[in-house]
């Protein structure tokens, strides 16, 4: 009679690290980690020997010292005698603006070019692939500074608007004054203001708070959230009776009337641009840098994101259009309902990643000497104080911040528009 | 009764189509005023090229080919009657007359021109059994493989050891892992190949270069780095960074797609760090920081520092590329490698590599083109590219102030690269698109 019995219970041998691929992986593993931590390691014992020999141990000491640098384009006050802590804030806040900025008019642009390069108009759609197919093909650094010298050379300089025989004048009802200086536009002044509120004192990051605009905010926020409101209820009333109510004035009451009452009743007026002496004094002053720098990204971004627009509507089959109006659609719903979701999957992915470019981009700022955080942190705070390890590598860290919240918010984004497969 | 037919019997002549359906016009009115908006924008489109042409053909064709200065061309214009309100307005040509092979070359001595022009035509040869797979004999990739030991020696000159040094630690390395790997298992031969390379370069060739540069000195001229400059420092930064790139982008991505979890979170976090930050900021890590990470004493050349930034760089955005074409491939293709019972590296060689390159090669054309253009930022740290060569011109007092003229050369150059390229990376995915239809 034959027994079953278990099979032998196999010894673990050493070659098993070797040979079995059940081992093995780990045994890979362990290798790379060594090898990496030996990479580290090689690093880290150079940088320590090499800053020990400069004799300069790693300290961010010089953040609380004062930057005595200026920043001509700025959003909070700054002078000379902060620290470089605040002029680091100050040219962050300078890149958070250019980018933004860009990212709007760049898709703005983008999505017009996009469309209009799939017209059927032959000479529209062929000027639109020379935009596109120029601005691609060339650095975008040379369109900075492209821009940038064309700002300079060709615009008025402040005197020429001066004078009986002015060869220049402002525009827009003598609002806007447009020199080889940078663009004056008009500032919002209120003649009741509510004041202030000071935040985190006098330290680097203090800011103020601006109470006039927080209850424009808040009153515009109040009324946005009534019509929402009142088009729930119109939705509640069509489902029950069939009828919808107009409600499109009462909505527009209720947002536009409250928030005119506060800007009475603060005293809005615009402080205008007025040439005195050799510039303009009053209103804001967009300096050409400004300007160069977010034209020249909006310009060139916009001839990415054309591509991925006219992408994404080609992406979507013409039967989509026939079968929605087949279900008796109207062509604003088929637009809305069917069309858009679907195109907007294709568009918004490659799009987010293009801001993401656009916001990189915007470290070539210190070619036409916009003060943004790589001027300012690791340009003039780096060749003042000679930490070139910390700057940059705080620098870098900036940037990997921003990129990675970007990163977040489009892998949300993918996560809920993703195709619910079964 | 019957002389009355309401049916024809006799077939009528055929007629001319109207005349606003055919011929120019017709095109004309389907395609440009079809109807009031389109008709709108054509006249709008019309105008902006009329003014467009108006204020830069006057402006292009000025009879200033062979002016000496700025003064001088504007000598010449005024001469010419081309004077307007701010002075002379017409195009200094003469500076593209005098500078063009500056901005082509840099600071490279004149008498070596040929070396450079050498160096890009055989790197079209060594190209062409790549590029061209179906024409050129594929005996030819022996060449391609040897390009690049050979390409550096061209461009910076100097004994001849240093390349074959070079090129000795890969077969060393190959020698060692196929004898480890024929008795021992092949990750030790993998190892302890990557050892005895690293080894070779990094302690042994340097001796092995001076022994035989002192007993048989074979060499040409040495250039020095800061003499590189213009469209050939472009070229040769993004040609380098794109071909180290590749090697380093498959590996990147097979360890980001590996199951390996930390092999595969390095990967990660390397891609991740490099495609998070912009270019600018590593290049002033090549400019100030890389000397501090390297041992004590360690100094070498800004472009060499420069390379090395712009390969992580690029290397990281190709293994993103590569990874698209591996997550592209029907998941049958692993299956069947595995059912065939190929390993790991022969399913990854035979199978899979092959699929994923052909697929990403769009990609990897557009990375290459992405990474030409953005050698033009060494100007920010203070190499003579085509734009910092620009602001060195305009440094010399007979061009100062001259700005278009440059500006339009270079980014004509530009154009006439980038837009090739990508017309060719257009061309193989037409070439390529096999199967799958």
């Amino acid at each position: 009679m034959t027994t079953l019995t278990d099979p032998p219970k196999e010894q673990f041998r050493l070659s098993m690290l070797l040979y079995d691929t059940r081992y093995r992986s780990a045994t890979i593993q362990v290798i790379a980690m060594i090898g990496f931590m030996l990479l580290a390691a090689w690093l880290i014992s150079n940088t320590a020997q090499n800053l020990a020999a400069l004799g300069k141990p790693i300290d961010f000491g010089f953040f609380s010292e004062p930057a005595s640098y200026d920043i001509n384009q700025r959003l909070l006050d700054y002078s000379s005698r902060d620290t470089h802590l605040r002029a680091a804030l100050i040219g962050l806040l300078n890149t958070l603006v250019v980018a933004v900025l860009g990212c709007i008019t760049a898709t703005v642009l983008g999505v017009i070019i996009g469309v209009l390069r799939l017209s059927n108009n032959w000479i529209v759609a062929r000027l639109m692939t020379i935009y596109v197919e120029g601005f691609r093909n060339v650095p975008v650094l040379l369109w900075i500074v492209f821009i940038m010298a064309i700002l300079i050379e060709t615009l008025p300089a402040p005197k020429a608007f001066r004078g009986d025989n002015a060869t220049a004048s402002m525009m827009l009802g003598d609002s806007v004054a447009v020199t080889n200086r940078g663009v004056y536009i008009p500032e919002p002044l209120f003649s009741n203001s509510l004041g202030n509120i000071h935040v985190f004192g006098e330290s680097g990051l203090r800011f103020d708070i601006s109470l006039d605009l927080l209850a424009i905010l808040v009153v515009l926020g109040a009324g946005l959230w009534v019509s929402s409101y009142l088009r729930k209820r119109a939705d509640r009333i069509q489902e029950q009776t069939g009828d919808r109510p107009v409600t499109w004035w009462q909505r527009l009451a209720v947002v536009v009337l409250p928030t005119g009452l506060v800007l009475v009743l603060l005293g809005f007026h615009l402080g205008y641009p007025e040439l005195k002496g050799f510039n303009f004094q009053g209103g804001t002053h967009l300096r050409n840098s400004l300007i160069a720098l977010w034209l020249a990204l909006s310009l060139y971004t916009a001839a990415f994101i054309a591509e991925i627009v006219r992408a994404g509507i080609m992406a979507i089959s013409k039967g989509q259009t026939e079968a929605a109006s087949a279900l008796g659609l109207r062509s604003n719903k088929i637009m809305s309902l069917v069309i858009l979701p679907q195109a907007l999957r294709v568009i918004i992915p490659p799009l987010i990643s293009n801001y993401l470019n656009l916001t990189k981009n915007s470290s070539l700022a210190i070619a036409v000497g916009y003060m943004d955080i790589t001027g300012t942190l690791g340009g003039i705070t780096m060749n003042q104080t000679g930490r070139e390890l910390e700057t940059i590598l705080l620098l870098m860290l900036v940037y990997l911040t921003i990129s990675l919240s970007i990163s977040a918010v489009m892998n949300w984004y993918n996560e809920s528009v993703k195709l619910k497969e079964r | 009764m019957s002389d009355i037919g309401f049916v024809r019997t006799e077939m009528l002549p055929e007629r001319e189509p109207p005349a606003s359906t055919v011929g120019a016009l017709g095109w004309a009115r389907a395609n440009l005023f079809s109807n009031w908006f389109n008709s709108i924008l054509t006249l709008a489109s019309l105008y902006a090229i009329y003014a467009i042409l108006a204020a830069v053909l006057p402006w292009v064709f000025s009879p200033t080919w062979n002016g000496a200065s700025l003064n001088n061309c504007r000598e010449i214009l005024t001469a010419a009657g081309s004077v307007g309100e701010h002075g002379t307005s017409g195009a200094c040509w003469g500076v593209i007359r005098e500078r063009w092979i500056q901005l082509l070359f840099g600071f490279y001595p004149s008498e070596l021109y040929w070396r450079p022009i050498l160096a890009f035509v055989l790197l079209a040869v060594a190209l062409a059994p790549v590029l061209f797979s179906d024409s050129v004999p594929s005996k030819m990739l022996i060449f391609s493989g040897l390009y690049p030991f050979i390409f550096p020696w061209l461009l910076w000159g100097g004994t001849i050891w240093g390349p074959i040094a070079a090129l000795a630690g890969f077969v060393l390395g190959w020698v060692v892992y196929s004898a480890v790997s024929k008795t021992m298992s092949s990750l030790i031969g993998i190892v302890l190949g990557a050892v005895a390379a690293l080894a070779w370069w990094f302690v042994l060739s340097g001796y092995f270069v001076g022994a035989l540069d002192s007993i048989l000195p074979i060499g040409i001229e040495a250039v020095e780095s800061r003499k590189f400059g213009g469209f050939m420092l472009s070229i040769t930064i993004g040609v380098v960074a794109i071909a180290c790139s590749l090697p380093l982008g498959i590996v990147l991505a097979l360890g980001r797609q590996s199951d390996l979890m930390i092999v595969k979170y390095i990967c990660v976090g390397f891609i991740e760090f490099i495609r998070g930050v912009p270019l600018i900021t590593l290049l002033f890590v090549a400019s100030t920081l890389l000397n501090i990470f390297m041992p004590p004493g360690t100094n070498f050349d800004i472009i060499l520092r420069v390379l090395i930034m712009v390969t992580l760089f690029a290397s990281a955005y190709m293994a993103e590329v590569i990874r698209g074409g591996l997550a592209a491939l029907p998941k049958g293709q692993y299956e069947g490698a595995d059912s065939l019972g190929l390993n790991y590296w022969q399913a990854q060689r035979l199978i899979i590599m092959p699929q994923a390159l052909k697929i990403s090669i769009p990609g990897i054309v557009s990375t290459f083109i992405g990474v030409f253009k953005d050698t033009t930022l060494v100007s920010i740290i203070g190499l003579l590219d085509p734009l910092g060569l620009s602001n060195a011109i305009r440094a010399d007092a007979n061009w100062n102030g001259v700005v278009w003229e440059l500006y339009g050369f270079i980014a004509l150059m530009f154009f006439v690269f980038c837009f090739g390229m990508s017309r060719y990376s257009m061309y193989l995915e037409r070439k390529l698109h096999t199967g799958h239809r």
